[in-house]
């Protein structure tokens, strides 16, 4: 047996969320690269095993590592299997800090609708952060 | 999806424009596959069809019309080589009541080439059966695990099980579940199996088959089935004969409906907020199906 680097990877499914069980792997993949528990050239479990090791279909263990594939955070090599990609992590932040733009854009609009001043959501956002942690 | 590909490039079985005509039943221009190195599941009501396609996969039942590819041949001239490469398990008890499971094990292993001794008491241990009782003393669970054992252990290339996880408890069924799973990890290997349990084929599932009253309703990749069809909740109030027609089938009480469309976003459009939308399980998929062609119960009540 060759020495292969074996990585701890959680991932928790739930089959009652109703958010589709690729979503899932794809989100819990990403959080790990993103927060580093997951460094590039890290070998992932190939999609067969981990199929088999959560009890899901190879079809969607192939569609949740396709998307990570397509969102540049994981690189496939035929034969060899997936790894986390090391070129796009610039590139990912970028596109989260973007994300969250669009999200507090939404959040703006309803606050106008009700209204609600901007100075007030802040408040209510600092409240909320110091209540969760 | 590259997974397509698989399906053209690599069917272990192929079932192309089958007709059966039984007379009281038939069979209608069935066509499927089972994409090799994946599981596949073959679903549909008591009736609809799924134990006659099993059996004309095994050459049990000749079709009227249409053609088997088996490994990608038309005609396997030697049955018995491509039997070697199958293992199948039948909804009914095919074994001898009177013999012991040790005497139908003796019987049956001489008639192929590979057979693996050592992996089937393995496996007779791991399910707990034991070899020395009558087939007529095991539960009808016991006699569905012996043979799910006796035809798994030659780890055949194809395996093809009718409603194997019916008899079984939920313990060993999740079991047996990621024993499939485990069965597939190398790729050439190949599951088909027919259920009603459609529980079972949420999770491991890969393809689906849904069979209802002879046809082919779908026959796809499971996610990409669930992805297309929604189910609406909402009013009443909300249903009018043009309603009624885009939904698939639907189920009404005084308190609401609940409907189930095959086109996602067609029902987003013609719905907006008026409704509450969740993701269908294959069991919602099966029922309001079968319901909608049926149209029984809709209002009508049978005790009244």
């Amino acid at each position: 047996m060759k020495a292969v680097k074996t990585i701890h990877l959680n991932i928790i499914l739930s089959h009652s969320s109703g958010e589709p069980i690729y979503v899932q792997i794809e989100k819990q993949i990403r959080q790990c690269i993103m927060q580093g528990m997951l460094k590039p050239g890290d070998p992932l479990p190939s999609i067969r095993q981990l199929a088999r090791n959560l009890g899901i279909s190879v079809i969607t263990t192939k569609r949740a590592y396709n998307e990570l594939e397509n969102q540049g955070l994981i690189d496939s090599i035929v034969g060899r299997g997936s790894f986390v990609s090391g070129s796009n992590m610039e590139m990912i932040r970028e596109q989260r800090l973007r994300w969250v733009e669009d999200k507090v854009r939404e959040l703006l609009e309803e606050c106008r609708n009700i209204p609600l001043d901007v100075n007030e959501l802040i408040e209510m956002i600092k409240l909320l952060d110091r209540e969760e942690s | 999806m590259a997974v397509e590909k698989d399906i053209a490039m690599n069917p272990a079985i192929e079932l192309q424009g089958i007709n059966k005509d039984y007379g009281h039943f038939q069979l209608k221009d069935v066509s499927m596959v089972v994409p090799k190195g994946y599981i596949t599941g073959l679903i549909g009501p008591n009736g609809a069809g799924k134990s006659t396609i099993i059996k004309m996969i095994m050459g049990m039942v000749i079709p009227d019309q249409g053609e088997i590819k088996r490994n990608g041949q038309r005609y396997i001239s030697d049955e018995g080589s491509f039997k070697e490469t199958i293992g199948y398990v039948s909804d009914e008890n095919i074994f001898y009541d009177f013999l012991t499971l040790n005497e139908i094990i003796k019987m049956t292993a001489p008639f192929y080439k590979t057979w693996n001794t050592e992996h089937l008491r393995q496996m007779m241990e791991v399910f707990q059966l034991s070899g020395n009782q009558k087939m007529r003393d095991c539960s009808k669970g016991m006699k569905m695990k012996f043979a799910i054992a006796l035809a798994m252990a030659r780890k055949p290339q194809i395996l093809i099980l009718d409603e194997p996880t019916a008899g079984l408890d939920p313990v060993f069924r999740r079991d047996l579940l990621d024993l499939f799973n485990e069965y597939i990890l190398d790729e050439s290997r190949s599951i088909l199996f027919s259920t009603h349990n459609t529980d079972d084929l949420d999770r491991i599932a890969d393809y689906v088959t849904f069979i209802n009253r002879g046809r082919v309703v779908f026959s796809d990749i499971k996610d990409e089935i669930i992805d297309r069809y929604v189910v609406v909740k909402g009013n009443p109030e909300l249903l009018d004969a043009d309603i009624r027609q885009e939904l698939v089938g639907i189920r009404e009480s005084d308190h609401g409906f609940e409907g189930l469309s095959s086109d996602r976003s067609r029902a987003v459009a013609l719905f907006g907020d008026s409704v509450f939308y969740e993701r269908p399980t294959l069991e919602d998929i099966m029922y309001f199906t079968s319901k909608g062609e049926r149209r029984f119960g809709q209002s009508e009540a049978i005790y009244t």
